[in-house]
């Protein structure tokens, strides 16, 4: 459901509040978490690894046409583990508005 | 599920099956298990989760990060509940009500709704021999309401209800080894895996979906929020748990003992303890005794090892 | 035309399970029990019944593996009494507000302490507001015929909702009587096979058991409100279907001689039929003596317990256990509530007894209906638990 939460009716439910939409949370903001920085990916260095890709527990990181990893602003919450884990330390964690 | 020999970069599973716009902490690597452990197991899964932190941060109504079937009863009973969907879909499929199909019944809780609460059920789905996997998403204490001890939390951890005082020094059991309960109910497969090592962990939970028979899959779980560590340490720290022995990855397949993958070279154990703040009032003789009982176990565990290597063989077809 | 037995009422139960073709069932065994489920494992032992049999490790991993199992679109069945109804207690209230039509046949039995495994009700009223379908069987016709209309309303789409059928435990379960047995054809007309609107199924993926912030909890509870309160015409519609199939009635209350009467006793369960004897009696001795059966609990037949009562003058409720610090007994609360704002009520005079078995004859119930007659109760929160000794 598009609607706000204090907008749904009690016969909108389905039965047993059932949710038939898989994975609608996709809908929900969590970047707005953010407050210390995000991850930039200098692609020049990256050597398309994935390490980024799987630790992320986000799912923030995604593979583009060229096979680079880069972060998903709508979702990252900026825990800074891909910059950590990135073996050839081409991200760097820069503050908002960067 | 189409087997897949060997996880790797090379074929990432790409699709997310725990969808992103979840509200787990950041950092949270028990959220990392549980999109890796779903990769592994694909589309055709049916999962039966118990009340925790994955509960709560994936189903806040009127959303959902499942993209597989999913369904949360209670707090004890992931183990039951998973039951009860395998002798379904079993009675369906033998009666010609539902095609053939292979699916996957997994069960998935944390270690409070494992270890405490959910002892009782995991051990009755364990005998009967349900076709289906557990997993426990291990963060050593009750983190979804508010850090409180479980009987999975190590020794010597500061909890909200072992908390170092005047007259405590924090938790004063040791952990309790679910993985070693669960090979003592004589199943198929038991394993234990950490998201810092996600290929070996996909491997793993695959592993235990496609073996008949009841699979269990104990997964460390790195909390920054309730370890008081660094949200972007949580992988290193992962790391370190295995390579200071104090959680050993290892397979017991049929009753036998393997370490999966090799273990890497030995840290001491400071080198944990130190990065995270649960551990910050530990003494310096707390650490020794600490080191000497992760020394012990670790010898056990590599005794079984070379009884398993030394025991003969089953005879070959 | 069925085929007329003499069993246990326990042995029935179970057959009428299996000619129901359930797919699951999973149950924990407890006296008075038993005899369901063992002659159940005995039917898919032997064939006759095509089902996974889960012998549970306790009640409340037998309701959480019903409810995998109906959430996966499975028929599902279970038993149980007393303390397994009270350990399953949290479970119970899951499986109604997830909607999912799981049949439980409750063999009544009363709760410790001191522990007991004779029948009364208290096992009943513990789980009195979890929102299921409830209803009681006098007899072992009842009992049998029921099981095929709780899966014939439970799993309609119209309802969902899962059904508890309570029979006392050893009077009815373990007691041999002479019923028909309806055949294969009856069923499939009366009984289609289940199909549920939302199923756990990788095909089509749906969560089930989400949480709820105070935002939404209201709503859910609305609906499920809602819920219960619809399904009236399916419940009336599934004994009428019945009847037409096999020429027995059944109604939301059953009355005995009560158009003229002018007490009125009001039973639950098996004490229905030792009422009616009482009655019989006083009749030939000149009191006008009816008998009220509530048979659905719930959802409680408020229209048709204020159509038989309003009439009376007395109302004596029979409870079956004692709700401490209450008004004593639950049914006679009940009834009160129902009659409060009728222009026509009588007055209820509520005893207690049966408690753990002991035996309740119809000289018991002349009894009664003389002290209520007799005897002002001057407050109406008196009660009086009947043959207690000191």
């Amino acid at each position: 459901m598009a609607k706000p939460i204090t907008e749904i009716t009690w016969i909108e439910l389905e039965p047993g509040c059932v949710i038939v939409e898989p994975g609608n949370a996709r809908k929900y903001k969590t970047g707005d978490w953010r407050t210390v920085g995000h991850p930039k990916v200098d692609t020049e260095r990256c050597i398309k690894c994935a390490q980024c890709y799987i630790f992320c527990p986000d799912a923030a990181i995604e593979r583009n046409e060229q096979g680079y990893f880069l972060p998903n602003l709508y979702y990252c919450k900026g825990c800074g583990i891909c910059a950590h884990e990135c073996p050839v330390k081409c991200i760097d964690m820069v503050p908002e508005g960067e | 599920m189409t087997e897949i020999k060997a996880f790797g970069p090379k074929n990432l599973p790409l699709e997310e099956l725990f969808a992103p716009g979840h509200r787990a902490c950041q950092g949270c690597a028990e959220v990392l298990a549980l999109r890796l452990a779903l990769k592994a197991l694909g589309r055709d899964t049916v999962v039966a989760n118990a009340t925790g932190c994955m509960e709560i941060v994936s189903t806040p109504l009127p959303t959902t990060s499942w993209v597989v079937p999913y369904i949360h009863v209670g707090f004890e009973n992931a183990a039951a509940v998973c039951s009860g969907v395998e002798a379904g879909l079993k009675a369906l499929m033998r009666k010609a009500r539902l095609p053939r199909k292979q699916v996957h019944c997994v069960a998935i809780a944390g270690d409070g709704g494992t270890a405490d609460i959910g002892m009782q059920a995991l051990s009755g789905a364990l005998e009967r021999g349900h076709d289906m996997v557990y997993i426990c998403l291990d963060n050593e204490a009750y983190m979804n309401t508010g850090i409180q001890r479980s009987s999975s939390t190590p020794y010597g951890a500061m909890t909200t209800t072992s908390p170092p005082g005047r007259l405590s020094f924090g938790q004063s059991t040791q952990k309790k080894n679910v993985a070693e309960i669960a090979a003592a109910h004589g199943i198929p497969y038991v394993a234990t895996a950490c998201p810092s090592y996600p290929w070996d962990l996909m491997k793993k939970v695959q592993k235990a979906a496609l073996v008949e028979g009841p699979a269990y899959v104990h997964i460390l779980s790195v909390c920054p929020t309730g370890w008081r560590s660094q949200p972007e340490e949580s992988i290193e720290l992962g790391k370190l748990a295995v390579a200071s022995r104090v959680f050993p990855l290892y397979e017991v397949e049929n009753g036998r003992y393997r370490f999966v993958p090799k273990p890497p070279k030995q840290v001491p154990v400071v080198e944990y303890l130190k990065k995270q703040g649960r551990f910050r009032h530990l003494t310096d003789s707390m650490v020794e005794e600490i080191q000497k009982n992760v020394d012990e176990q670790f010898r056990r565990l590599e005794a079984k090892v070379r009884i398993s290597l030394e025991a003969p063989q089953e005879p070959q077809e | 035309m069925g085929k007329r037995v003499g069993m246990e009422v326990s042995i029935a139960v179970a057959e009428a399970a299996c000619q129901a073709d359930v797919d699951v069932v999973a149950a924990y065994p407890i006296t008075p029990q038993t005899h369901i489920v063992e002659h159940l494992s005995e039917l898919v032992a032997d064939g006759h019944l095509d089902a996974e049999f889960v012998p549970v490790e306790s009640e409340h991993s037998a309701l959480s593996v019903c409810i995998g199992s109906s959430a996966a679109g499975a028929r599902t069945f279970t038993s149980t009494s007393s303390q397994g109804l009270a350990l399953m207690n949290e479970v119970v209230y899951i499986a109604s507000s997830l909607r999912l039509p799981i049949v439980m046949v409750v063999s009544n039995r009363s709760l410790s302490a001191p522990l007991s495994i004779w029948n009364d009700h208290s096992d009943v009223m513990s789980v009195r507001d979890t929102g299921w379908i409830q209803v009681f069987a006098e007899n072992g016709q009842e009992a049998y015929d029921h099981v095929f209309w709780a899966y014939r309303v439970g799993e309609d789409r119209r309802v969902l909702i899962p059904v508890m059928l309570h029979m006392d435990g050893f009077i009815l379960s373990h007691m041999v009587e002479a019923l028909e047995m309806v055949d294969k054809e009856l069923v499939n007309k009366y009984l289609p096979p289940f199909e549920p609107i939302h199923r756990l199924h990788p095909d089509k993926p749906v969560t089930m058991g989400a949480f709820a912030l105070p935002e939404l909890y209201t709503e859910a509870k609305k609906a499920q409100d809602e819920a219960l309160k619809a399904t009236w015409p399916v419940l009336l519609e599934g004994w009428r279907q019945w009847e037409a199939l096999t020429g027995r009635e059944y109604n939301p209350v059953e009355t005995h001689r009560t158009q003229d009467a002018e007490v009125v006793l009001v039973t639950m369960g098996s004490m229905g039929e030792t009422a009616c004897e009482a009655a019989d009696r006083m009749r030939n001795q000149g009191t006008a003596v009816g008998v009220m059966k509530i048979r659905l609990w719930r959802p409680f037949p408020f229209r048709q317990v204020r159509e038989v009562l309003s009439k009376a003058k007395v109302a004596v409720v029979f409870d079956r256990c004692v709700s401490f610090g209450g008004q004593g007994g639950p049914v006679a609360s009940e009834i009160r509530a129902a009659m409060y704002g009728e222009p026509s009520r009588p007055r209820v005079v509520n005893f207690i007894g049966g408690l753990a078995g002991r035996d309740v004859s119809p000289q018991d119930f002349q009894h009664m209906v003389e002290e209520a007659l007799s005897k002002m109760q001057d407050r109406q929160e008196d009660y009086e638990i009947y043959g207690v000794r000191g």
